[in-house]
């Protein structure tokens, strides 16, 4: 059987007989070579298209297809293969390999297309058969090139692992205009291709051709990843478009700005990837890009500020210390004794004990504290006094207050509309106004004011000072847990 | 393979005193200038029928509830006339005018379920959508039709949401988001396919109030609606629908006990078991 | 055994140990992809057979032989590390769960290919072999059974199979209703994730198991490719399975058969060509065939359905014409072609074809230059207009439609009313003898 590839391309020999190993890694970073400029140029170059039609095909729920279609890539590859030596040639001719390459992947797309419109197979199905079929095919032609004894079979299954290492100018240019084919028309149809991802009923009902559009999607995605064949190998270009949309979906809810960072993060994984694979050589360098491309998604699902692991958490633990802040407070003015309202003539509410306010929720002393503590710093209670009693400070009484009325119209609304409220319980209570249709609102607070007349109206003849709600918090979904 | 006879000398014949309304007649009861004109539409969904010879007339200016049970072909009825399901035989004509050249008239709200509502945009993004059809290919989303948008969103009440991303929207705001990228669409004549499912009762009369609204200017609102407790309140004229047409007119004359006993009392089992027998690719022997 | 005779075509016992292996093999796949097919996760397939890649490398690395136990459990764990953190990815990330899997599955491949390479000094693992196996050597491998020289991969593979089979008949009901409705499984006391990742587990060791003699690619094309074929042919579950089966055996035989005789169809001799590919192809071409002629859901099947029934209406619909005409005048004259076209709107191709039919069936007999009703034919006629107007007193009663409005649909019904449709028809309008334009409904025949 063929051995692996990875055959040290005449750039690295050079690299690792003449220099030890710092200063290698200095010549790459300075792209003093030029060989190591040809290379950051494709890669660069391929990353940047890649991480562009990417980003369209991971929205239109299609990353798998891209899959396929470089499986069935191979028997085009093949073929080409057997009719430029046929020809007289050694074979190798890469604008004949590569157009095989283009045929057989449109081959596959049709193929795609025809057993989703005809058969009742489904989607991942269809894209399963293309590609396992068509790639056995291109094996079987494999075979037969390398029992001809030509010997440059071997050349085949570099497009199977890829070599960055022996990539020549031509190439790099074949793929800088690739990338400058794609940025043209992705911007150019930017706003039709992203409606075509976002509603395609709409878009078919407004007369746009959803389906030339998918294809011509298709089609780029296609283009580079027969482009890049010969940088990371059939097996790993997918990688590249899949790759770097994904990471780009941590750091962005703007589409434009998705789009921008698919592109950058796939051109720098590539970057990034060439460059060690350069420092070592004998290391695929397929592999290396893609596992620096990885890295770069693990980094961006851990890190990344729109809805990344780490940001979620911390959005989950501010919610939730705002919801413990929220229900303190509640507590504390259920358990004054008479309403404040009731009483104009007492500046302040009465004290409330340790104890007591231990009962009101399932607490544990140590967490009650804490609360107490936080609160006693943001200006909301006094205390404790000789008996442990806390008291609510003119400011957190307001505060209370509007905590109190926001939780029973969210209470309100859960009695009336609890069969069509999933998705809104337990926010915190500041989200009523941002949850709610103001006119829903309206209706509750009238509701409100039957029930809960105390509530109708603020303790305080001062402006009342509200806790300002926070409307960028993502929302939370748990259980309600209705007061005792 | 549908069969379509279409001899006016047999069909004479076959009719006798009858007159003869031929499908490609340019149809003398159709008002010219309705802003929905359906002519004997029969839509079969996967081969089986399921509307028969739909005919009527929308008067402009209406807000019309088209009522009718499960599966008698309501959010189809929708579709055929945009074009998103073939029609098997019959015609739409907007404003007097086939549907493909007056598309940008006609305003189609899809149920919502339609869409993914994690996409990374906002809700100004979405209504601008409305106006593609306006900036044409290529060219990109200018301020002035991000203007329109805001306009759009003014109009149903949701201005300060423009930037908010629409995964954080509750039902009746995206709801409302549809019905702006339909305004901003400039259209005038709006498909609404269950607008209120889902969505609490205080919503629900904020978004009527937006169609009485549109209504009052002059514009054509046509809602598929599954509340029969409310369409003397929201609507004017009714359409009942249940594979056929069964009635239409103004609420007060039309929505009826006895129509509403014709459109949702009891299922026609031969009609439906012949309507299979068709889907059957076999054929029925 | 053949000899020389056929061309340079020369089958030796190896080459029936190679075809063994591969159909046992193959049929071990296709019983566990029938499930991820069902389960619409056919790509997991491709992913597992991608990502098991790192955990054979690392079981090289951390025990230095390729013995099977080592290689096995390596796999095993690397394949529900891909379902894992997959659906990890999917569930905590918000991801799409196509581009979880892709990320998953191509840094980890990425991982093996990385590992393999810095193993390669210490151990010998080719990963071509791992891609596209090497099954024309397996029969050089042999053990003792029995008295007899059996290739070693043939039994791993015949062993492999038999536990799927165990698995699947054992869990043939759990499996069944995880893959049609894992809600429902759960509430019957069926845990549907275990089924899910027992699957999975499952489906990664046969891929390794399997990967020496066929190689992963194969591996993903005979879970898909049989499981999809047998879905086109059949709906039930069991025949299903059983298809499939026999399509991953059938493609093992011909795809090792085609990758000898192959290469000399373009006139080359001596040489063959990849087994594993060769199978795969053959699978394809079974997935071919049953798309265009399966009995009901095939292409081919399909038009010429549409013809037939086109045909047929276009018979009835002359019927019809020849009816009404003589409805019109007692004794007409014979009706030419061209007055019939006319009257029901036909091309003339049809036309023809479809009064040859009647012609033949003895319906319709030609005379003087046109065409006229039968004794049998008038009775067939009568029963399809028979059906029109009973029809068209429905759609007028039942329906409310305006009377110019009952052509049309009648039109469509009366091709496929059944005389028992007609008769509950007829009662349901209670047997009127005429339809509301008036026409006379003619007789029931005995």
């Amino acid at each position: 059987m063929t051995v692996l590839t990875g055959k040290l391309g005449l750039w690295s020999c050079l690299a690792a007989a003449q220099e030890p190993a710092p200063a290698a890694f200095w010549r790459i970073l300075m792209l003093r070579d030029h060989n190591t400029r040809v290379v950051a140029l494709g890669v660069g170059c391929l990353g940047l298209a890649a991480g562009m039609i990417g980003c369209f095909l991971l929205l239109r729920r299609r990353a798998l297809l891209a899959d396929a279609l470089s499986h069935a890539t191979l028997p085009g590859l093949g073929l080409a293969f057997i009719l430029l030596a046929g020809l007289g040639g050694t074979g190798k001719w890469l604008p004949g390999l590569l157009a095989g390459a283009a045929v057989s992947a449109g081959l596959g797309i049709l193929c795609i297309l025809a057993i989703l419109r005809l058969t009742r197979i489904q989607e991942d199905a269809a894209l399963g058969v293309v590609l396992s079929v068509f790639f056995g095919l291109g094996i079987a032609l494999a075979g037969l090139i390398q029992n001809l004894g030509r010997g440059q079979a071997a050349g085949l299954t570099s497009f199977i692992y890829g070599k960055t290492a022996s990539m020549l100018l031509s190439d790099a240019l074949a793929m800088a205009a690739v990338a400058g084919l794609t940025g043209a028309i992705c911007a150019a149809l930017f706003k039709e291709f992203m409606l075509v991802c976002f509603d395609p009923g709409y878009a078919r009902s407004r007369g746009w051709p959803v389906l030339a559009l998918d294809l011509l999607m298709m089609v780029l995605a296609s283009v580079v990843i027969v482009i890049g064949l010969q940088a990371v190998g059939l097996v790993l270009v997918v990688a590249l478009l899949i790759i770097p949309p994904a990471a780009a979906r941590f750091w962005t809810q703007r589409l434009p700005v998705m789009f921008a960072i698919s592109a950058g993060l796939g051109a720098w994984g590539c970057l990034v990837g060439a460059g060690l694979s350069a420092a070592l050589p004998r290391w695929p360098s397929g592999g290396i890009i893609v596992v620096v491309s990885g890295g770069l998604f693990a980094i961006s699902l851990l890190l990344g500020p729109a809805g990344g692991l780490l940001a979620r958490a911390m959005a989950r633990r501010r919610l939730g210390r705002k919801v413990a802040r929220q229900h303190l407070l509640r507590a504390l003015y259920e358990l004054t004794e008479t309403p404040p309202a009731m009483q104009p003539d007492k500046a302040r509410p009465k004290p409330i004990r340790f104890e007591q306010l231990l009962g009101a929720r399932s607490w544990s002393p140590a967490r009650l504290r804490r609360l107490l503590a936080t609160a006693r710093r943001a200006g909301w209670v006094e205390g404790p006094d000789s008996d442990d009693r806390w008291t609510l400070t003119v400011g957190g009484l307001q505060a209370a207050w509007q905590v109190t009325r926001n939780h029973r119209l969210w209470e309100l609304y859960l009695i009336a509309h609890a069969d069509i409220a999933p998705s809104h319980v337990d926010r915190d209570a500041d989200q009523v106004e941002h949850v709610l249709e103001p006119e829903l609102i309206a209706r509750l607070e009238s509701e409100l004011s039957v029930r809960y007349p105390e509530l109708a109206r603020p303790p305080s003849p001062h402006a009342l000072q509200v806790e300002p709600a926070d409307a960028g918090d993502p929302i939370e979904t748990r259980t309600c847990k209705t007061p005792t | 393979m549908e069969y379509e006879p279409s001899s006016d000398q047999f069909r004479t014949a076959e009719l006798g005193r009858f007159p003869v309304r031929h499908p490609a007649a340019t149809g003398a009861e159709h008002p010219p200038q309705s802003p929905l004109s359906v002519h004997d539409l029969t839509v079969a969904y996967h081969r089986k029928p399921v509307l028969w010879d739909v005919d009527f007339d929308l008067p402009e200016g209406k807000l019309v509830g088209l009522i009718g049970p499960n599966g008698a072909g309501k959010s189809t009825l929708l579709k055929a006339i945009v074009g998103l399901i073939p029609a098997a035989s019959g015609r739409v004509t907007i404003y007097g005018k086939p549907y493909r050249q007056q598309r940008h008239l006609v305003a189609y709200v899809p149920q919502r379920e339609s869409v993914d509502w994690e996409f990374p945009v906002s809700v100004l993004d979405v209504v601008a959508m409305g106006c593609y059809g306006r900036i044409g290919w290529f060219k990109p989303v200018r301020r002035v039709h991000k203007q329109a948008a805001r306009a759009a969103l003014e109009q149903v009440g949701m201005q300060e949401l423009a930037g908010r991303q629409i995964s954080q929207l509750s039902g009746g705001q995206q709801q409302r988001v549809f019905l702006a990228r339909a305004l901003a669409q400039g259209a005038r004549l709006y498909l609404m396919d269950e607008p209120f499912a889902g969505v609490d009762a205080a919503s629900e009369k904020a978004i009527v109030e937006i169609l009485h609204m549109l209504r009052r200017s002059g514009e054509t609102v046509l809602v598929v609606h599954h509340d029969l407790q409310t369409v003397r309140e929201y609507f004017d004229y009714v359409l009942l629908l249940n594979m056929r047409v069964v009635a239409q007119g103004a609420t007060e004359a039309v929505f009826t006990v006895e129509n509403l006993r014709k459109t949702y009392g009891g299922r026609l089992t031969l009609l439906e078991e012949a309507a299979q027998a068709m889907s059957r690719p076999e054929g029925a022997t | 055994m053949q000899d020389a005779d056929l061309s340079g075509f020369v089958w030796l016992p190896l080459d029936t140990w190679i075809v063994v292996t591969g159909i046992l093999g193959g049929m071990s796949c296709a019983l566990l992809g029938s499930f991820l097919v069902l389960r619409k996760m056919s790509m997991l397939g491709d992913a597992i057979s991608h990502g098991v890649l790192p955990g054979l490398a690392a079981a090289f690395l951390l025990t230095g032989s390729r013995e099977s136990w080592a290689m096995l459990a390596g796999a095993g764990l690397a394949g529900l590390l891909v379902a894992l953190l997959a659906q990890w990815i999917h569930r905590a990330g918000k991801l799409e769960a196509g581009a979880a899997l892709g990320v998953v599955f191509t840094v980890l491949f990425a991982g093996g290919l990385i590992l393999i390479r810095q193993s390669a000094d210490q151990v010998d693992l080719d990963p071509d072999c791992v891609l596209y196996g090497a099954i024309e050597l397996v029969p050089l491998d042999q053990v003792e059974l029995g008295g007899w020289q059996v290739p070693r991969a043939a039994l791993f593979n015949g062993a492999v199979w038999l536990v799927n089979l165990l698995f699947v008949l054992l869990l043939y009901k759990e499996l069944k209703i995880s893959a049609f409705d894992p809600a429902l499984a759960t509430t019957l006391g069926i845990n549907a994730a275990l089924m899910h990742y027992l699957l999975m587990t499952l489906v990664a060791i046969t891929t390794v198991a399997v990967f020496e003699s066929v190689g992963s690619v194969l591996v993903v094309a005979m879970l898909i490719v049989p499981p999809a074929t047998a879905r086109l042919l059949t709906d039930r579950l069991p025949v299903m399975l059983v298809i499939g089966l026999l399509l991953a055996g059938l493609s093992a035989l011909v795809g090792h058969v085609a990758a000898i005789t192959f290469p000399t169809w373009l006139g080359l001799r001596g040489v063959s060509t990849s087994t594993a590919g060769m199978m795969a192809a053959v699978a394809g071409l079974w997935f071919a065939l049953a798309m265009l002629a399966a009995p009901r859901q095939g292409v081919f099947t399909r038009l010429l359905h549409q013809g037939r029934l086109a045909l047929r209406i276009t018979g009835e619909n002359l019927l019809g014409a020849l009816y009404r005409l003589q409805e019109i005048d007692a004794r007409p004259s014979p009706a030419g072609l061209g007055t019939l076209r006319a009257a029901t709107g036909t091309g003339p191709g049809l036309a023809r074809l479809a009064m040859w039919r009647l012609r033949r069936a003895g319906l319709v007999a030609e005379q003087g230059g046109g065409y006229r009703l039968t004794a049998a034919g008038r009775a067939a006629a009568g029963n399809i207009v028979r059906s029109h107007r009973l029809w068209e007193t429905y759609l007028g009663e039942h329906l409310d439609l305006p009377a110019d409005h009952l052509h049309l649909p009648a039109e469509r019904l009366e091709h496929v009313t059944t005389a028992g449709l007609q008769r509950r028809l007829a009662e349901s309008v209670e047997h009127p003898p005429r339809d509301p334009h008036g026409q006379p409904i003619p007789p029931a025949d005995g």
